[in-house]
């Protein structure tokens, strides 16, 4: 065998198959969620503020983390909770952060996506996933710049205190009270 | 029958810290840098980082153990000798060697260091663990994974040193240290370099139809359909065409994890003393599940007890596990 001559075969033809997204729906994102089919997108404005907040603390409390990003820390990572009407856009730069919301038809250049669902990425940030499990189920998918992935999971992973709580403190207890619903759906979830 | 320690992977502090209260015995790490085989972007320790995660480990009661198990290419070896240097300062319990130079140099610079042979210097016969052990003073060896649980048994019986297997996660089937399929597509050694498959040359291409293509460099080495699970992207994991198969087919091994659970008590009555799980690429999710669970399963044997096993097959590589060649030389 050659291996200069490999070439793939998928070993069966593939069903179309989109992603499923029948997860029950997160309370956090109760007010985007609730919103009929047809009405129009949520808006996103009210959520930027709300962001910028959450990545300044979390960069606040947590300095170390920028020396794991490596050379990656100016990328520009697409976080695409696939049962949302709306991704994030992350750049770990500690001098110019960003996070931001943007409708999927609004997606600037980046660097890297990393798809899943709200639940699964949440669970995931927080350390309580695995995401090469995640991957291996198909639950998660990562495109682009594979190597700025795998500096900011391992960026994310050597924090020791839960970004979740962290984030839920932010808004007092009607933050804890979500995060603490989000967290009784995954393990429902897990149970089922 | 002597109570094995629980030998377990630390890609960061945190994911060490999260061994430690999991109930490892031993954990093992490396630095941010060629000398160890888990080379990968944003893992492994600085020193400052090992300095701590040493103090927090010894608090817990657990060893550290250091891997140096890659091989310095000539030239290169003060890299490796001043890891050797700064590990020895840092107070750590063990050195993980697979190169003899480095073993040496260890040898006669730290000689009150204990010495384990990695897995990647594939001592697999008794004349060559003995051999280590005479010009080296090895204590321990960490046994490929190409030997029968029976096998394991009487080579335990003819060597002078303890033996460590591995007992969970990636299951490689090269020749370990010797495997050469990442250099010859990327230009970069796993032996030397400390990495397989550089995520900066690996690409997942989905098409629209939810089918997943991994890519190493210029090669496409799999191609996942819709529902199927995916494996890491290492070459020994793809999926190839050959003349004499009707269609693609795994060559070298299919994504698949290695899982003992069920073999511990024959492991432990072979003579094994010491269980490692492999993973330091990994989160300290997994980190977590898995130490706890072989920590209860080996607890229980111990107490007499029939093993408690948790199911890790979600955290298994194309989510199947095997028992490898300590079940059967003929396992696939
Ligand atoms: S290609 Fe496979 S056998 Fe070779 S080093 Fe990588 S994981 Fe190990």
């Amino acid at each position: 065998m050659h291996l200069i001559n490999i070439k793939v075969h998928m070993l069966q033809q593939p069903t179309v198959a989109r992603m499923q997204h029948t997860e029950s729906k997160p309370a956090i994102a109760g007010f985007l969620q609730r919103r009929p089919r047809w009405a129009p997108p949520a808006p996103l404005f009210l959520l930027q503020p709300v962001l910028r907040r959450i990545v300044q603390k979390i960069a606040e409390n947590n300095p170390d983390m920028f020396g794991r990003l490596g050379p990656h820390y100016r990328a520009v990572f697409v976080i695409d909770p696939v049962n949302l009407p709306f991704v994030m856009l992350l750049r770990p730069d500690p001098d110019d952060l960003m996070l931001v919301a943007r409708r999927r038809s609004e997606i600037s250049e980046h660097d890297a996506r990393i798809s899943g669902k709200f639940l699964d990425l949440l669970m995931l940030v927080d350390g309580d996933l695995d995401g090469d499990a995640l991957f291996f189920s198909r639950n998660l998918t990562i495109t682009g710049n594979t190597e700025a992935v795998v500096c900011l999971r391992n960026a994310l992973d050597d924090i020791d205190d839960s970004i979740a709580e962290e984030v839920a403190d932010m808004f007092g207890r009607p933050g804890r009270a979500a995060l603490m619903a989000l967290r009784r759906m995954n393990e429902k979830r897990e149970t089922q | 029958m002597i109570r094995p320690e629980l030998v377990c992977p630390a890609g960061t502090p945190s994911a060490m810290r999260t061994a430690v209260d999991a109930g490892a015995d031993a954990v093992y790490c490396g630095f941010q840098n060629a000398t160890n085989a888990r080379n990968f972007p944003g893992l492994n320790f600085t020193v400052p980082e090992l300095e701590r995660a040493v103090a927090h480990a010894h608090a817990g009661g657990t060893k550290v153990l250091l891997a140096l198990n890659t091989f310095p290419p000539a030239g290169k070896v003060d890299l490796w000798k001043e890891a050797a240097d700064t590990g020895a300062r840092l107070g750590v319990d063990a050195f993980i060697v697979a190169d003899i130079g480095v073993a040496d140099y260890i040898a006669r610079t730290h000689p009150d260091i204990r010495l384990h042979l990695s897995v990647q210097a594939a001592a697999s016969t008794p004349e060559s663990i003995q051999y280590y052990c005479r010009e080296f003073n090895v204590k321990r060896v960490v046994l490929p994974r190409i030997l029968t649980v029976p096998e394991i048994k009487l080579m335990a019986d003819e060597i002078p040193c303890e033996i460590e297997t591995f007992i969970f996660g990636n299951h490689g089937l090269m020749v370990e240290g010797r495997c050469s399929l990442t250099n010859y597509i990327t230009g970069l050694s796993t032996n030397m370099d400390g990495v397989c498959s550089p995520a900066a040359q690996v690409e997942y291409i989905k098409d629209d139809e939810g089918n997943l293509s991994t890519r190493l460099g210029e090669y496409t080495i799999d191609c996942f359909s819709c529902n199927e699970s995916a494996g890491y992207p290492t070459i020994c994991k793809g999926r190839y065409l050959t003349p004499a198969h009707d269609g693609p087919y795994y060559a070298f091994e299919e994504p698949i994890s290695l899982n003992l659970s069920t073999l511990l008590p024959d492991l432990m009555k072979a003579g094994v003393t010491a269980l490692k799980i492999e993973g330091r690429q990994r989160s300290k999710a997994y980190v977590k599940s898995v130490v706890s669970a072989y920590r209860k399963a080996v607890d229980s044997i111990m107490a007499g007890q029939d093993p408690q096993i948790s199911d890790l097959l979600a955290l298994t590589e194309g989510q199947k596990e095997t028992q490898g060649a300590f079940k059967s030389k003929t396992w696939r």
